[in-house]
């Protein structure tokens, strides 16, 4: 009889002191996989909204280049820029910044770079076919237009 | 005897520890945005050595034309709305020689996007937009499934690349992007 009374006095409880390791756990795998931002973007980005979107297959394979204008207007101005890697450059270095982003991927990948145009939706054709001209050059020919989905 | 026994349980109070550390989980969730790159897919017309004129027959171009005030012309009518435009191409590309001043077959048509330099970016993707969800939906539903699906087609699968293949076969999507006029 007494036997019987001791062993209903064990505890029924789940042991939680393991619990906050768990999540701690996946609250440092989040935070170690979570980029913040690469890099700063110096220019003005709206991206237009489209429907037909598409996801790039491959990030590795992908060269941005970011236009519009300026955030800084009191030390760039007004007018329209491309953003390449944390730099402005001019239109005519694109060539040089595809043929720098080719020469990280390996042989075979080399002619599928995909050129991630983020234009914001305020700037005007004629920058866009300038920059559309220079990735012929160099035959980059597989762009996407970065959009967004409409709300 | 009373002290005792309260040293003798002097633990932390680990109980709140998960819900602090899930409050920090979920707000890295939400605050984590996954940048995959999602946009309208291009492909450039390679640089032409010598400027070549390709013969294309009038009845084969779908003209749309835009201009620094970011008005639309198709056709050479004035567009007011954008509603009829997708019916219009689908209708265009699909003639298949029905109608004489429409396309002959699916491969020669060729929807051109002729822009100004002063036209807005904003209203040359929802152009570029228009054409290419009138093309997805002719694919679409070629391939038996709704646009959406054909667009999320993964190429690295073969069975699903063998269906867009399919599905594109005798339709290229021909979108002729000109140089902008000043």
């Amino acid at each position: 009889m007494n036997k019987f009374k001791t062993s209903s006095n064990t505890s029924q409880e789940i042991p939680m002191a393991a619990l906050p390791d768990i999540i701690f756990m996946l609250l440092f795998f989040f935070m170690v996989t979570t980029v913040v931002r690469p890099n700063e973007i110096l220019v003005k980005q709206q991206l237009p909204s489209a429907t037909q979107l598409k996801k790039v297959e491959k990030k590795s394979l992908v060269a941005n280049f970011n236009i519009g204008a300026p955030k800084n207007v009191h030390q760039y101005g007004t007018e329209p820029k491309i953003q390449c890697n944390d730099v402005f450059i001019a239109t005519r270095q694109i060539p040089q910044q595809v043929e720098e982003a080719r020469a990280k991927l390996s042989e075979p990948e080399k002619d599928k770079l995909t050129i991630a145009l983020k234009i914001d939706e305020e700037v005007k054709m004629g920058i866009v076919s300038d920059v559309e001209t220079q990735l012929k050059e160099v035959n980059a020919l597989k762009i996407i237009y970065n959009s967004v989905k409409p709300r | 005897m009373k002290n005792q026994t309260k040293r003798g349980r002097s633990q932390l109070n680990t109980g709140s520890m998960a819900d602090i550390a899930f409050l920090l989980l979920i707000f890295f969730l939400v605050t984590m945005t996954i940048n995959t790159d999602k946009g309208l897919m291009m492909r450039l017309p390679p640089k032409p050595d010598q400027p070549l004129d390709m013969e294309i027959h009038e009845r084969n171009l779908f003209k749309i034309l835009l201009n620094s005030h970011d008005q639309v012309m198709v056709e050479d009518k004035l567009l007011d709305n954008m509603t009829g435009l997708r019916q219009d191409i689908i209708d265009f590309v699909l003639n298949r020689g029905k109608d004489e001043n429409s396309s002959d077959s699916p491969e020669k048509a060729v929807v051109s996007i002729k822009t100004n330099r002063g036209t807005s970016y904003k209203q040359y993707i929802k152009i570029l937009d228009e054409v290419q969800a009138a093309y997805f939906e002719v694919y679409a539903e070629r391939a038996g499934v709704t646009p959406e699906i054909f667009r999320a087609l993964d190429h690295r699968d073969p069975k699903q690349k063998a269906l867009y293949l399919k599905a594109r076969k005798g339709i290229p999507m021909n979108i002729s992007i000109a140089k902008p006029s000043n």
